[in-house]
């Protein structure tokens, strides 16, 4: 078996005196979509947080692994843009666009830490820039493609439907060219058929071979998408498998339904 | 040691008018998370008022204790209409626009009445009717504290006392405490939230006018331009304390006075308002929550 | 339109500003001669010009919402004449080589004082520029603009003091001095939240007045550097009149490579990260930018043009003092950014014609200047945000090859 592209081991994070997270294991493998479940208050955003660099854990490490190498980098203790940078990009539980660009500067923004021209580059705009920038231009608005926005390219962030917004920032965080993709309640405020269309564009990034990790949710959501799901309560991991595994774990059942 | 006890007495006296203004930031900060930048004119205006109103009555001749009862007064009342409709001119509107345009606005304003005042009356410093006489019973250690020393110590605290009653224990002081915790949420449960954000102006700015009388009598004279200074030190004096808590802004402005008046009683009295700025940039880059303030916390 | 309660309305505010200026505007006491000068009349301009303003404000805001009104209904959107001129190409060059020229001539049509008060409102509007990189682009607000100036002008009037160097050899270095200190000043302050940053700027701006005024061996205090070179032509010493000449073409030529140059940075990477960050720092890191550089180049730039004008300040006026670096100044260039549009390189430019020609050209009126700018910068903000002229979107033309 092939190192996990996430691998996740022994996370802690104390709050003051409240331990938020207690020494979660997690791992993503390679091309499979991962879900985080459990209930409100479980510590799910606080791991992504951790993960991601918005907050510095109090122990465990964090792995990331690309595909078909063994060279693990070690995420913890990174400021997020470096986390970035190493290829984990995310997404937020409520939305953060960036509301007064267009739609296109939007994910245009997310080529930034793939490309370099800076103030010479700028000032001068050389063959290299310029070729830099119709390339960012050819990726970000193929993107906008995909998640099917390429129409209201020239949109400002803040003027697109509250479904749109949410693919939006997928296109967003996928133009980073990430190792694993992290969307946090993607699905949260959307109505039956965004969420219908959200699953199918999920599910449209995974066959191409990104990896995703999502926290839901909508149960058939999760149900649908994932190959593998872990439960957190309380900030600790108490269960992972396959959905028919945790559909049928008492565990699980008694931590949604009480005892 | 004489001097040594000078000084701390000095410094405690800045620092209790340091505290009557840093008040009046602490306040609108705490509820609406405004700098209001226009409150070192406030100020300025209730000196400058009461400055006029003395000045007129010693002309027609009026005793001394109604002069400052009159001019006191006339100072709160004034500067306090100053406030109010400054909030409601410069601020209101912008209520829910981006944090940085109600501190620009804020800036325009400060800017706007220290020109105005320049204006309407005169650049030059002009001489401040002495208010406060010499106590006989203050003759042994006159060399040391000054009569105006005790008045100001005294007022400043009485004021403090009543504040502290009117936050704690009446309605408008609940309701205040309960916006500056959740705006929305007070506004659900039936509070008059505009109400509030004029009441915590009015307040704040008649602190700062007393203040102003305070300590325009002490030094003796003032100019249009002394309320951006004093502005600047009080922030720095309810930032140093934490913004937003009431008495983080008193023990900021005692720590500010004491700091100061050491520092050009011992180092130099050259870079008197250095150390100010000083300090200001210091505790915003080391320690932005201040003495008493709590950590603001970002959420994700 | 103006209803009996509306009129009524108006009269009441009236007669409270009546009240609220009364102490202030009408009483004038004099504590030495003892007398006291009562103005009635001032309370009736007060109140005439309220009524007055508070018309004005209430037409305004009426026929703004008959045009929304009208706008629901019909779809055509009018764009404002300056933005039709710039997004059509040819219009735009037009009028770029109508104005060059008109600059060019100026000099010939209008005497040298004309000219030097021009190269004033020149440096104004570089100064703007540069603001508006941080301000404007970038999102923070610096209140000690002033301050890089500052080191800038004694950058110059230092080093051709003690060492005799040329304006031309210290151009670079003044703007270089400036971005470093610019660089020094970001490292600590620019982790802060957006109003602090704007105090600590203040803080930071008035130490480095305060240190020039006081430090005597240092700066000369308070008295200032006097007999600051002017800049020579090719090593000629020109005349008082054409070293103005001279200085003029310097400024335009300048003001032409920074516009050339801020209009590149804005339609750019770097560019397009300022705005992201204005607009979400969270989102922003998210995404792979690197928050403390991004925004330390735009300090650092923006610091680079206010030091840069310095120098040429020091050369125009030939002396400085710290009197001429205080806070004021700073807030002046930020009237003018807010006033012509943050983010908008064309708005900048009228923002700061309008604001330092106007009370040139008005005498009468240059006593209230800063009143005005007060003004302007709270009016800006309640009633038009986005400045005179607002920033043009870009949108990007995309051909699948």
């Amino acid at each position: 078996m092939t190192t996990p592209i996430l691998k996740v081991t022994g996370l802690t994070m104390d709050f003051g005196g409240i331990r938020a997270l207690d020494s979660v294991d997690l791992d993503v493998r390679q091309g499979e979509i991962a879900a985080l479940i459990g209930p409100n208050g479980a510590g799910k955003t606080t791991f992504f947080n951790c993960v991601t660099g918005i907050y510095i854990p109090t122990a465990g490490e964090v792995m990331l692994t690309p595909a078909g190498s063994n060279k693990s980098k070690n995420l913890k203790g990174l400021k997020p843009n470096q986390v970035t940078q190493r290829g984990l990009a995310r997404t937020f539980q409520n939305i953060r666009l960036f509301s007064r660009m267009t739609v296109l500067e939007n994910v245009m923004i997310g080529r930034h830490c793939r490309t370099k021209a800076f103030i010479l580059g700028a000032i001068l705009r050389n063959r290299a820039t310029r070729r830099e920038e119709r390339k960012i231009l050819e990726y970000s608005y193929a993107l906008l493609e995909k998640v099917g926005l390429a129409n209201q390219a020239d949109e400002f962030a803040e003027n697109l439907s509250y479904g749109a917004q949410r693919r939006l920032e997928i296109a967003r965080a996928l133009a980073t060219e990430p190792l694993l993709l992290l969307l946090d309640e993607p699905a949260a405020g959307m109505n039956p058929q965004e969420t219908k269309e959200l699953d199918e564009l999920i599910k449209k990034i995974s066959r191409e071979g990104q990896a995703i990790l999502l926290i839901e949710h909508d149960m058939k959501l999760v149900m649908s998408l994932s190959d593998r799901i872990f439960v957190m309560d309380y900030g600790k991991m108490i269960a992972k498998g396959n959905p028919a595994e945790i559909r049928t774990n008492p565990d699980v059942i008694k931590a949604y339904l009480g005892e | 040691m004489d001097y040594f006890i000078e000084l701390f007495c000095s410094g405690i006296t800045r620092g209790a008018i340091y505290a009557l203004i840093a008040l009046g930031y602490t306040m609108v900060y705490g509820i609406i998370g405004l700098i209001n930048f226009a409150h070192g004119e406030i100020y300025m205006i209730g000196a400058f008022t009461s400055f006029i109103v003395a000045t007129v009555l010693s002309i027609y001749g009026f005793p001394l204790l109604a002069i400052i009862v009159v001019a006191g007064v006339a100072a709160a009342v004034w500067s306090s209409a100053y406030g109010f409709t400054i909030e409601k001119i410069a601020y209101k509107p912008l209520r829910h626009a981006p944090r940085l345009s109600p501190l620009i606005s804020a800036i325009g304003m400060s800017i706007f009445l220290q020109n105005y005042v320049l204006l309407a009356q005169t650049s030059d410093f002009l001489p401040f009717p002495e208010l406060i006489p010499d106590f006989a019973f203050m003759e042994p250690i006159a060399h040391i504290v000054g009569s105006s020393d005790l008045v100001i110590l005294i007022t400043t605290t009485v004021v403090m006392i009543i504040l502290t009653f009117v936050i704690k224990f009446t309605r408008i002081g609940k309701a205040m405490r309960a916006t500056a915790q959740d705006r929305t949420m007070a506004m659900l449960v039936g509070i008059n939230v505009n109400n509030v954000i004029s009441a915590t102006f009015i307040i704040g700015s008649a602190l700062a006018a007393i203040g102003g009388m305070l300590i325009a009598s002490h030094i003796g004279q003032i100019n249009f331009y002394i309320g951006f200074i004093a502005g600047i030190k009080a922030f720095t004096a309810a930032v140093l304390g934490g913004i937003g808590s009431i008495p983080g802004a008193v023990l900021g402005s005692l720590v500010l006075g004491l700091t100061e008046s050491f520092a050009t009683g011992y180092v130099s009295s050259d870079y008197e308002d250095v150390f100010a700025f000083a300090l200001l940039v210091l505790i915003l880059i080391f320690k932005p929550s201040g003495l008493l303030g709590k950590d603001e916390t970002q959420k994700v | 339109m103006f209803t009996l309660k509306e009129i009524k309305k108006t009269v009441l505010i009236s007669l409270w500003f009546v009240f609220l200026t009364f102490p202030l505007m009408v009483i004038k006491v004099d504590p030495i001669e003892k007398t006291v000068l009562w103005r009635w009349h001032n309370a009736l301009y007060v109140a005439i010009g309220i009524f007055c303003i508070r018309c004005l404000i209430e037409f305004f805001r009426h026929r703004k919402q008959q045009k929304e009104k009208k706008k629901k209904n019909s779809s055509d959107d009018s764009q404002a004449l300056i933005h039709r001129i710039l997004v059509d190409p040819r219009k735009r060059n037009i009028m770029l080589g109508v104005l060059l020229s008109l600059v060019v001539i100026f000099p010939f049509v209008f005497d040298t004082y004309q000219t030097n008060i021009m190269i004033t409102a020149l440096m104004y509007v570089v100064l703007g520029l540069g603001l508006n990189i941080v301000v404007g682009m970038a999102g923070l607000l610096d209140l000690g603009f002033v301050a890089f100036y500052a080191v800038g002008a004694y950058s110059y009037a230092l080093l051709n003091h003690h060492f005799g160097l040329g304006f031309w050899a210290v151009l670079p270095i003044g703007g270089g001095l400036a971005a470093f200190a610019g660089i020094l000043l970001g490292f600590p302050v620019l982790r802060l939240r957006g109003d602090y940053l704007a105090i600590v700027t203040l803080g930071f701006g008035e130490i480095i007045r305060l240190i020039l005024e006081n430090w005597n061996e240092f700066s000369m205090g308070p008295s200032g550097i006097s007999n600051i070179d002017r800049p020579y032509f090719f090593g000629i010493n020109l005349s008082l009149e054409h070293s103005i000449l001279y200085l003029y073409y310097i400024m335009i030529l300048f003001l032409i490579v920074t516009i050339f140059i801020v209009n590149r940075l804005q339609n750019s990477r770097l560019g397009r990260a300022w705005i992201a960050l204005r607009e979400d720092e969270i989102a922003c890191q998210a995404m792979g930018i690197d928050k403390r550089k991004t925004k330390l180049v735009a300090f650092a730039l923006g610091a680079f043009w206010a030091g840069v004008v310095g120098v040429i300040f020091a050369a125009k006026t030939t002396f400085i003092n710290p009197a001429s670096f205080t806070f004021l100044e700073s807030a002046i260039i930020l009237s003018i950014v807010v006033l012509g549009g943050m983010g908008s390189i064309v708005g900048v430019i009228f923002g700061a014609l309008i604001l330092i020609l106007l009370p040139e050209y008005l005498r009468a009126l240059s006593e209230y200047r800063m009143l005005a700018f007060g003004a302007i910068l709270v009016a800006m903000m309640v009633f038009r945000p986005q400045g005179l002229i607002s920033k043009i979107r870009r949108t990007y033309t995309f051909k699948q090859e």
